[in-house]
């Protein structure tokens, strides 16, 4: 055949080729460019064009490894993808998209020069603020401080915080209510059922979610021990890594991986439950982690056996019943995570039927990602925002009082959405786990 | 010329609209067929003024414009095999409106076949053609390579639907062909010489459609074969029976092995053909025809058959159908998917040879498609890493293509020829068609700027699926 774009290839390059295992060039292979994913693909959408598609990133992907394009060349279009995963959950033929996206941002790590700046940045949020229980409780409590004691306020007025770098202003303005240090200290790390013990489970409390939503965690505890579950919280669990292997820090996920399977195994439990359907969609891969370790990759297989979502041990169990009216107009908005790798779908509609009083209003495309995508929205805020208008399009339609979410990003992200369209008077996002204890969620006598 | 043809460009469209760095131009490098052609610049055209301006700098510097709807082409229609310009329509959807009394609907090229199949079911019509891709294919990409689906039994293909059309010719002038009327026979049926042409004739910048009456209800059974030939014989007794099915659809015995060996789903792997046949009417009149269907089946020697009691069942039914794809994606990565066509009565015949290639060339290949109105789709699962399989691959589907011509068949039933099948054009038109063909595309386009490499094989051109 003639291919007269020759002209525009690069010499094929033996670093390139070098990388071909580590960015999983044959899995680009699978991809037979359909292009089934195109309607599936948030940013195909925003930013229209197929560069920015599952298809054609694939198709960079493999350029990259050939030698004909270089590592600047692929860095724009991988930066920009969410990793919402909706084109795995399309795709026909099955592509471990998930895998090429996370192969290519770990080759770019390596490849790519860093600005100063960047390595700052990543250096706190990577190796500082996720791994950290003692800073993400100092900054659970920092927050509080800063809430409670009205700075916020203060700040707000006088747009001081919107000096701050990577938009923080803006996400800063929707945070939850925070409990104070006290509440904070007060919880403890082993309750069980008043009846009946049903299942031994841990829980694995995650970061973020454990520092800004410490309520929510507690809720989680609560609903499962009304359930009817012995419930753990490990001490020396850690982040489980999600945002690090999302960026390519391969090394640094695989240890934090590491850390969670060992403290999690001494538990002897039936289930690892977690509430963030981001942290669950990592945990759930632990085993993809360590191809080239077989013995650590038994033991994340054993582990990735007993990771659930929430919601899916609630349905399980089936412990609870609800006493308040909620009486309002909600709708859901599924994390992607939970959706495309998890494969959670069924079990939060299930618990939201079950809530006395609710009008529920599914979203005409509830599975298109909300823009959140881990720390996507602050790294890539403009085309996060540009996605997040699409999903609010959809729940302006809708109409809801209430907006479910499953996962912390989320949450924060709807709460950004509605804050932006002036709507925080008549609309709220939530966590599923805090309507439930809202609806006065107890245990089944 | 001081200037050139990009810096042209730049002048008459948005810059955020051409694209030349180098991420872009390799993203519109590809289709869903084979090969990778790297464009100069890929233009996402929004207006007809847009496309004349564009159009008249490309036949001024004579550079190809290759246009492109969502490339889900499967014989290479929209490559761009000669660098020059992708014309990119997909970013072009701002009309789309149901003319309810004509039954008639007017598109923009970018607008998606299923959202115009659902603006029609607004009002209680339907666009019948139904590529599998509709969800994701443009409008204008269905007409370009005349695109059918499983309802072309019943319903015919895209050119049977398309009653009016805008073009921009290749000097850059528009011109308007058919109208909106049903019945046109004033002059040459341009419309109709513009659909199917994969765009070497023209940009089409806005479409007519009919429309029909949307059936009430749908009705669905499963069917299966110990002997292809009884297949064979249960589609042209029901075709002559008086009942028309809106779907007659076959899987050979290693399509079910393939689902079966993915994923259980209780299809069986002994018997030679299972047929999915779809009627669609009124619901009083379906519920007598599938009686009738069955016992035809039934007569001609099915081993037995399976009739949906409840949509649900229906839909269950047609998952089989569409676990095809991923199910033979699993045995090897690489697909390659044909369309040729035979005389309904020659589908047993054409299966067999198809078994015969199978064997001679050592090859995973599985037969499925709209058996009802003889468009078969052998698919070939291989892998393109592998040189010596795959050169073993491009014999067999020489020898596929020769196998239809032979029944008295065509060499695709809708994907197009492309590049693909450039090579075997000749076969099937002879010389005199091959010469007259040539004929009316250089008097459309002087200067061969639009989508040139297609349909015409170049000189010693050959079947290559592999890179490089």
């Amino acid at each position: 055949m003639l291919n007269l774009g020759k002209s525009w290839c690069y010499e094929m390059s033996n670093n390139n080729i070098r990388h071909r295992e580590k960015i999983n060039y044959d899995k680009t292979f699978d991809c037979v460019q359909c292009g089934y994913c195109l309607p599936a693909c948030p940013t195909y959408q925003t930013m229209e064009k197929e560069t920015h598609s599952p298809r054609g990133r694939i198709n960079l992907v493999k350029m990259y490894a050939e030698g004909k394009i270089s590592a600047e060349d692929l860095q724009e279009p991988i930066e920009k993808c969410l990793g919402c995963q909706a084109c795995t959950t399309i795709c026909p033929t099955n592509v471990e998209y998930g895998r090429i996206l996370e192969g290519a941002k770990t080759v770019l790590e390596e490849e790519l020069p860093k600005t100063k700046k960047q390595n700052v940045v990543e250096n706190v949020i990577f190796n500082k603020l996720f791994p950290s229980a003692k800073w993400m409780d100092w900054i659970g409590d920092a927050s509080w401080f800063y809430q409670s004691s009205g700075m916020q306020i203060l700040a707000q007025k006088l747009n001081l915080t919107s000096v701050a770098p990577l938009n923080l202003d803006q996400f800063e303005q929707v945070l939850p209510d925070l409990p104070s240090p006290v509440e904070r200290r007060k919880r403890e790390n082993h309750q069980k059922p008043a009846g009946v013990v049903k299942a031994k489970v841990a829980f694995f409390t995650g970061c973020i979610m454990d520092s800004i939503f410490f309520k929510t965690n507690k809720n989680s505890v609560d609903l499962l021990v009304e359930s009817g579950a012995e419930v753990i919280l490990p001490k020396a669990q850690t982040c489980c890594g999600a945002l690090h292997a999302h960026s390519g820090k391969i090394g640094d996920a695989k240890e934090l991986a590491k850390r969670n399977i060992e403290t999690f195994e001494q538990e002897g439990v039936d289930y690892i439950v977690n509430n963030a359907g981001g942290c669950g969609a990592h945990l759930i891969e632990y085993h993809h982690l360590f191809d080239d370790e077989p013995e650590w990759q038994e033991r994340a297989q054993a582990f990735v056996e007993k990771v659930r979502d929430i919601s899916q041990v609630l349905v399980e169990l089936d412990g609870l019943q609800f006493t308040n009216e909620v009486n309002e107009v909600i709708t859901y908005q599924p994390s992607c995570h939970m959706t495309n790798v998890q494969k959670v779908i069924d079990p939060p509609y299930r618990l939201l039927k079950k809530l006395p009083g609710v009008t529920f209003n599914e979203l005409e495309d509830p599975n298109f990602c909300c823009g959140s995508a881990g720390i996507y929205n602050i790294l890539n805020y403009e085309d996060s925002m540009d996605v997040l208008e699409v999903k609010m399009d959809d729940v302006r339609q809708v109409k809801p009082k209430l907006v479910v979410t499953t996962n912390p990003g989320c949450l924060l992200q709807m709460n950004l959405g509605i804050k932006k369209d002036g709507m925080e008077d008549r609309m709220r996002a939530v966590h599923l786990v805090d309507l439930l204890v809202e609806a006065g969620a107890q245990g089944r006598l | 010329m001081s200037r050139n043809w990009q810096e042209a460009v730049k002048e008459v469209i948005d810059e955020s609209r051409v694209l030349t760095d180098i991420s872009d131009l390799y993203s519109y490098s590809f289709d869903a067929s084979f090969g990778t052609f790297v464009p100069e610049a890929v233009i996402q055209v929004k207006a007809r003024e847009e496309v004349v301006s564009v159009v008249k700098i490309a036949n001024e510097y004579k550079v190809p414009v290759y246009p492109r709807g969502q490339a889900t082409s499967l014989s290479g229609g929209s490559l761009p095999v000669h660098g020059g310009m992708v014309l990119d329509v997909t970013l072009w959807t701002d009309t789309l409106e149901v003319y309810h009394d004509d039954l008639v609907v007017v598109a923009s090229p970018g607008v998606l076949t299923a959202d115009i199949n659902q603006a029609a079911e607004e009002h209680g019509l339907f666009y019948p053609p139904d590529p599998s891709s509709a969800h994701v294919s443009t409008i204008a990409g269905n007409l370009a390579e005349n695109s059918g689906g499983p309802r072309g039994l019943k319903y015919g293909v895209t050119k049977d639907y398309v009653i009016g059309l805008e073009v921009v010719t290749p000097e850059g002038k528009v011109m308007n062909t058919g109208g909106r009327t049903i019945k046109n026979v004033t002059g040459y049926d341009l419309t109709k010489l513009i659909v199917g042409s994969e765009g070497t004739l023209g940009i089409i910048t806005k479409v007519t459609l009919k429309l029909l009456p949307k059936p009430q209800a749908t009705k669905t059974m499963m069917a299966v074969f110990d002997d292809i030939a009884e297949a064979g014989a249960a589609i042209s007794q029901t075709l002559t029976s008086g009942i028309l099915p809106s779907k007659m659809e076959l899987m050979d015995q290693n399509c079910a092995i393939s689902v079966e060996n993915f994923q259980p789903f209780g299809l069986p792997t002994d018997a030679e053909a299972i047929i999915l046949i779809e009627l669609d009417g009124h619901p009083d009149v379906l519920e007598k025809e599938i009686q009738s269907v069955d016992e035809i089946v039934r007569g001609v020697g099915a081993r037995y058959t399976v009739l949906a009691e409840t949509n649900k069942e229906a839909a269950n039914l047609w998952k089989a159908r569409k676990m095809v794809s991923p199910a033979i994606a699993a045995v090897k990565p690489t697909k390659v998917s044909e369309d040729a066509t035979v005389p309904r009565s020659k589908i047993p015949e054409m299966i067999h040879r198809l078994n015969d290639i199978k064997e001679k060339y050592e090859i995973e290949l599985v037969v499925f498609g709209h058996a009802g109105d003889g468009n078969l789709h052998p698919n070939i699962m291989c892998d393109k890493r592998d040189q010596e399989e795959m050169m073993r691959v491009e014999e067999a589907v020489g020898e596929i293509f020769q196998a239809a011509i032979e029944l008295g068949g065509t060499l695709s039933g809708e994907h197009g020829i492309g590049t693909l099948k450039a090579p075997f054009m000749e076969d099937e038109v002879g010389e005199l068609g091959i010469e007259m063909l040539k004929k009316i595309k250089d008097s459309w386009d002087p200067n061969n700027i639009m989508n040139p490499g297609k349909i015409f094989a170049e000189p010693g051109q050959k079947l290559v699926l592999r890179d490089e």
